[in-house]
């Protein structure tokens, strides 16, 4: 019972749609586990299988050392959850919503009180907690969601998508949440997201496409891992270009976001020899030093934008196919 | 934005065990939140009072001018206040069911059932929630009795309030049943105009149930709002001065052939009704995953 999460050959299917196909990981406790990957990829679908909201068509995985089968109370009891739409209760105030919560949850009564400051502080909504939510913007109420799902003192916290839709301002504050309480709390953090800057905040990351994990590492390790730099261009010509690149260079080019995209060990240095030697016209160039962006397009053949236009296609079938809860 | 953490032990929550306690708690809780969303909603309040105050007042009072002669010394208003006392009931009720639709559509229904409590316990919290204030609602109109003839006396207010809550714990059930199912506002708004006007026309709150025509009487007898009704009807008119005829026209009770149904086993239809659709609804939510 070490690791917090352990995955073997999950798989999940809907009709002919297999939305995770076998795949297998664990997550250590005390860990920051991030999912990374486009819309439609099997994040969302692997997290409802692991909180035992979907029933998996094949495969096993414990959390907090439980069946997610055969356990699903202990399971939801060790859990706490923040989904990626809003769950809360509008109409009752955030203390309302946190009281309600405990009892479903069954905390003691007599831990309840000072758990329920304690919670509200550490998201700085203390002062308001007698306010409606109703009244609350965008980013308190995820707050407060985070809140609620570690009134019950989880021992792993699935986050989905805990950022979604929030302005950089707000998200950047919900991480600087997320953050405190992993140091405060002997909890384990498990998020999806497909924001790429976001996921370097993670201990090791996963990145997944169409259901499988191609790759899982830390941040710093896929990134050292790709090595190197980002040239993208544009120019009057791209099929010359990408004829050119090849013929003087030796150099694979590929599309990614409308520009000509290719990979190179040292990118500035490159430029120069770049606009003496190709041959067509360049409009414009930039080169960037390897992020995840480069990691998940060194593993997938895509960057995650493109995948996200591919997914969102997938994403609506899957909505076809199943429509409850 | 990033705050230096200062590091604190977390206080310890002890995490129980799943346990009959722990699946009551619950029940209260969904309860709970009934009651604190029907107290801060005072506009849905007078609402649900607007019709049975409509029908008792005013179709009441202007259809009493023809029909004076023939009911004596009862005022028709007298014979139509069971009825907008089931009427009160039927509409909140229906009301409170359609709240798990609505919980369905914001989100929060997934909160209640992710939860680690079983399904029993949220689908009858909910019901005796629905029952509670539906059953408030007809305190509203019961307090009104003594404007329509009826003597305040506490025992018949007693056992009224007991058959209203019994009816709107039934009604309740149904609409958790249907909602269950129903996953769409409007469809299900939509299917209860359908139901609830014929239901509460067959149910014998604007007419008594003796003398109708054979295809009427059958349809009367089939209407399970009926059997609520009549068992309020009685206990109220048992508290009135009138003479025995006009209490055979007006009071007629509910007849299967020659057998007039005791008000035990109309409230034991009532009730088992009310049990087997919660059944249902329990069931529904539990496969619902």
């Amino acid at each position: 019972m070490n690791a917090a999460v352990a995955v073997r050959d999950l798989t999940k299917r809907y009709g002919d749609l297999t939305a995770v196909d076998h795949v297998s990981f664990d997550v250590a406790a005390g860990e920051i586990f991030g999912f990374l990957g486009p819309n439609g990829a099997g994040k969302s679908t692997t997290i409802k299988m692991l909180c035992t909201l979907a029933e998996p068509s094949d495969g096993t995985a414990t959390v907090a050392g439980y069946d997610v089968r055969q356990e699903q109370g202990a399971v939801r009891r060790n859990i706490g959850l923040v989904f990626q739409d809003p769950t809360l209760d509008q109409y009752l105030t955030a203390d309302q919503n946190l009281r309600m919560h405990a009892e479903l949850y069954g905390v003691p009564r007599a831990e309840l009180k000072d758990r329920m400051t304690q919670v509200l502080e550490m998201v700085g909504l203390a002062d308001r907690r007698s306010a409606l939510v109703s009244t609350y913007s965008g980013g308190m109420r995820r707050r407060l969601e985070i809140a609620r799902g570690m009134l019950h003192a989880p021992r792993v916290l699935f986050l989905d998508e805990p950022t979604v839709g929030l302005d950089p301002q707000t998200r950047s504050s919900i991480w600087s949440y997320i953050n405190d309480l992993r140091k405060r709390e002997d909890i384990t953090i498990f998020l999806t997201t497909h924001y790429m800057d976001e996921a370097e905040y993670c201990d090791r990351i996963a990145i997944m496409d169409h259901g499988r994990i191609v790759v899982l590492d830390t941040p710093e390790a896929l990134k050292a891992g790709v090595g190197e730099d980002r040239v993208q261009i544009t120019t009057v010509d791209d099929d010359a270009a990408i004829a050119a690149l090849q013929e003087q260079f030796g150099i694979t080019g590929r599309f990614a976001e409308g520009q000509l995209t290719f990979s190179v060990p040292s990118g500035e240095q490159f430029v120069p020899r770049l606009f003496a030697e190709l041959g067509v016209a360049i409009k414009s160039v930039s080169v960037s030093r390897p992020s995840l962006d480069d990691v998940f397009m060194a593993h997938t053949g895509t960057t995650i934008r493109d995948a996200e236009t591919v997914g969102n296609r997938e994403l609506m079938r899957m909505f076809g196919a199943r429509r409850r809860l | 934005m990033t705050a230096t953490v200062d590091v604190v032990e977390a206080i310890r929550v002890k995490r129980p065990t799943g346990s009959f306690r722990h699946d009551l708690r619950a029940v209260r809780v969904v309860w709970q939140r009934e009651m604190i969303r029907f107290t801060r909603d005072r506009l849905r309040i007078i609402t649900s009072l607007i019709q049975p105050v409509l029908f008792l007042f005013v179709l009441g009072t202007g259809l009493s001018t023809i029909t004076t002669g023939s009911t004596h010394n009862v005022n028709l208003r007298t014979f139509m206040y069971p009825g907008a006392l089931a009427m009160a009931v039927l509409f909140t009720a229906m009301f409170s069911a359609a709240s798990i639709v609505w919980d369905r559509e914001f989100g929060f229904l997934r909160e209640m059932l992710v939860a680690p409590v079983s399904r029993w316990s949220i689908v009858l919290g909910k019901c005796l929630g629905g029952a509670t204030t539906a059953s408030l609602q007809g305190v509203i109109i019961l307090a009104l009795a003594g404007v329509v003839g009826v003597p305040y006396s506490l025992s018949m207010m007693v056992t009224v309030f007991g058959e209203l809550l019994l009816l709107a714990f039934t009604l309740t059930a149904f609409g958790v049943m249907t909602a269950a199912r129903i996953t769409q506002f409007q469809a299900f708004m939509a299917l209860n105009q359908m139901l609830l006007m014929p239901l509460f026309f067959l149910s014998g709150a604007l007419f008594p149930l003796g003398n109708l025509p054979g295809w009427l009487q059958v349809l009367t007898r089939i209407d399970p709002l009926t059997y609520a009704v009549d068992p309020v009807r009685r206990t109220i008119f048992a508290h009135l001065h009138a003479s025995p005829a006009m209490m055979a026209r007006l009071n007629p009770g509910v007849t299967w052939g020659s057998y007039r149904v005791s008000t035990a086993l109309e409230l034991l239809i009532v009730a088992a009704m009310g049990i087997a659709m919660l059944g249902v609804g329990i069931w529904s939510f539990k496969s619902a995953d």
